[in-house]
């Protein structure tokens, strides 16, 4: 690599999404003419949610008309009907097994495959590998959906523990992508002080280059996390024991019993949105400098 | 570019590096490149997804084009992902260039636009439903406005507009970020001498902001048409392809005829030629975009 490819990445990497405007002198001229307008644009985002909220706590009497009227009298009880009615627990676990599991597999696995690659792509094998990889990106999961789902099936792996390794896998496309940028970034000299001192492959990645990832595996983490916890369409293929539904999945298929009552409906809805908005309620500034820190690679 | 480990003598590459990428390697084969060979091999096959099937040539890939379902699905997709992606690029692209301006509670909105990207497109495709199809018609005739009285969803000519709706609400989230990862890399000082030199706003967006997100502008770009050419979350909560077959995507259609259809060869076939106009589209945009990208 380049002395100047090797700096304009690390100021690209200097950039993680810190608001550049504190450096600028302007300051104290506040536009706010345009706070005002971003304001009734965020609108937009909170009022579906603001509908989920009230129409959760609604009775079915009170439904009707716009909806958007606040309920005279929380119903309480729609969530614990909506709980026992979707097995909400069961859900709930397996969405947090399977999202969990998909992200700690996809750290420690993705990491090391991009470590491989990215020092040795100046031979062929490893340079084929990583074009191998990212092509993939271009391949529609349809092409694929109906033979994998056969074969998860053949091999027993139409479970949770399944689709975890499908997460991995699927994500190594650009999950490889970003790592390998990113390992090529981190100077030579670490690795060959401590090869120097005798320390194998495995431990110069494991102790030298797997904690300078830091910042890479919280973009890689949170995307993972986002996509198995939101999923619809790999659980809906693969799981064929219904005591494996995601959250997701579960909505689906609760959907006829809802039919009758919107309240119930809404109440599920929201306690399958909430986990994660919580979560994200506190480490938003995290989730955000992690996702700019990805689309600047 | 020279690589300063060539320089060395030549070493053997310690064995641990092939460990590390050979499970990675043989699980992606497995879960990846044999299903898209078997998905091809398949599709000149007139397998149902069970029992006995054979060899029947180019019949499937010959049939798809008299299909007037495939022919419509490939309609509704192709009109729904382009209008979208343009739709959510100009959105995203204000959004993020207010945020990067000099309001106030910039961090706060920042995270508040998020918002809808960490959410499941399911069911906030059923929050929408509800509100399409009971909210916005009782606001319209409180209101008076006959053309949004019935459901937009009831119509074949309208669903598509509330699937573009939902699509480009959820994806403007993530777009919006990149756009403004894009938009903090331009220097600040670039804008200071413009506007010394009296360029207008136009003018400065139009000769400094744009031709320097280029590349983040393309990333956009590319990934939201090949996104929204894959839509099928939103379909199933929304209009469930209906009314008829009007709304049914690519996607939806290949899951439906594929495994409720009894049509598994065929489908197949519909996904390789899907696969083809996937990666076209992907370059040919990459062609066109990247030629007028400029950096600094």
């Amino acid at each position: 690599m380049t002395a100047t490819a090797y700096s304009a990445e690390r100021s690209a990497l200097k950039n993680d999404g810190r608001d550049r405007s504190a450096h600028r002198p302007d300051r104290r001229q506040i536009n706010w003419w345009l706070t005002a307008l971003v304001a009734v644009l965020s609108l937009t985002v909170f009022i579906p949610l603001y509908f989920t909220v009230v129409t959760a706590l609604k009775t079915p009497d009170q439904l009707g008309g716009s909806g958007f009227g606040l309920p005279t009298d929380p119903a309480w009880g729609n969530f614990a009907e909506a709980w026992n009615l979707t097995d909400f627990p069961r859900a709930l676990m397996n969405s947090a097994l399977i999202t969990v599991g998909a992200v700690l597999l996809t750290l420690l696995t993705n990491s090391m495959v991009a470590y491989a690659i990215a020092r040795n792509m100046h031979r062929k094998l490893f340079k084929g590998l990583y074009f191998y990889f990212i092509a993939a990106l271009f391949v529609p999961f349809p092409i694929i959906m109906l033979p994998v789902v056969k074969e998860t099936a053949l091999f027993g792996l139409d479970n949770q523990l399944g689709l975890i390794l499908l997460y991995t896998v699927y994500g190594l496309s650009f999950n490889i992508f970003v790592y390998v940028a990113y390992i090529r970034s981190i100077p030579m000299e670490l690795e060959e002080a401590a090869i120097t001192d005798g320390a194998s492959t495995w431990t110069v990645f494991w102790k030298v280059i797997f904690p300078l990832l830091g910042p890479m595996n919280a973009t890689v983490g949170i995307l993972t996390c986002l996509w198995a916890w939101n999923d619809f369409m790999l659980p809906l293929v693969i799981l064929s024991d219904p005591s494996a539904q995601t959250l997701p999945l579960a909505q689906f298929i609760f959907q006829g019993q809802f039919n009758t009552n919107y309240s119930v409906a809404f109440a599920s809805y929201l306690m399958a949105m909430a986990p994660l908005l919580l979560v994200y309620l506190f480490a938003q500034r995290w989730v955000i400098s992690g996702v700019m820190r990805g689309s600047t690679k | 570019m020279s690589v300063p480990t060539l320089a060395r003598p030549a070493k053997k590459l310690p064995r641990a590096f092939y460990i590390m990428v050979l499970p990675a390697f043989v699980l992606f084969l497995v879960f990846h490149t044999v299903p898209v060979l078997t998905g091809i091999y398949y599709s000149f096959t007139n397998y149902a997804g069970y029992g006995e099937w054979s060899f029947i040539g180019l019949s499937n890939y010959i049939n798809l084009f008299r299909d007037e379902r495939i022919l419509n699905a490939y309609g509704f997709t192709f009109l729904f992902a382009i209008v979208s992606t343009i739709a959510v690029n100009i959105i995203a692209l204000s959004v993020a260039m207010a945020l990067n301006s000099r309001i106030k509670f910039k961090t706060g909105f920042r995270g508040i636009f998020f918002i809808p990207n960490i959410l499941s497109i399911l069911i906030v495709g059923y929050v929408f439903n509800y509100l399409f199809s009971n909210s916005v018609p009782a606001i319209a005739e409180a209101l008076g406005i006959n053309a949004l009285t019935s459901s937009i969803l009831a119509s074949g000519d309208t669903a598509w507009i509330g699937v573009v709706i939902l699509s480009v609400w959820q994806a403007a989230a993530f777009n919006i970020i990149i756009y403004l990862a894009g938009l903090q890399t331009i220097p600040g000082e670039l804008y200071e001498a413009a506007s010394l030199d009296g360029a207008s706003a136009w003018k400065q967006f139009s000769t400094i902001t744009f031709p320097l997100i280029g590349a983040f502008f393309t990333i956009n770009m590319v990934l939201s048409l090949k996104n929204f050419l894959q839509v099928f979350d939103q379909i199933i909560s929304l209009t469930g392809g209906g009314p008829g077959t009007s709304t049914e995507s690519i996607s939806v259609l290949i899951y439906r005829g594929g495994f409720q259809g009894g049509e598994y060869g065929y489908q197949t076939a519909n996904a390789v030629i899907y696969l083809f106009v996937i990666i076209a589209i992907s370059f040919i945009q990459l062609r066109i975009l990247q030629r007028r990208e400029a950096s600094f």
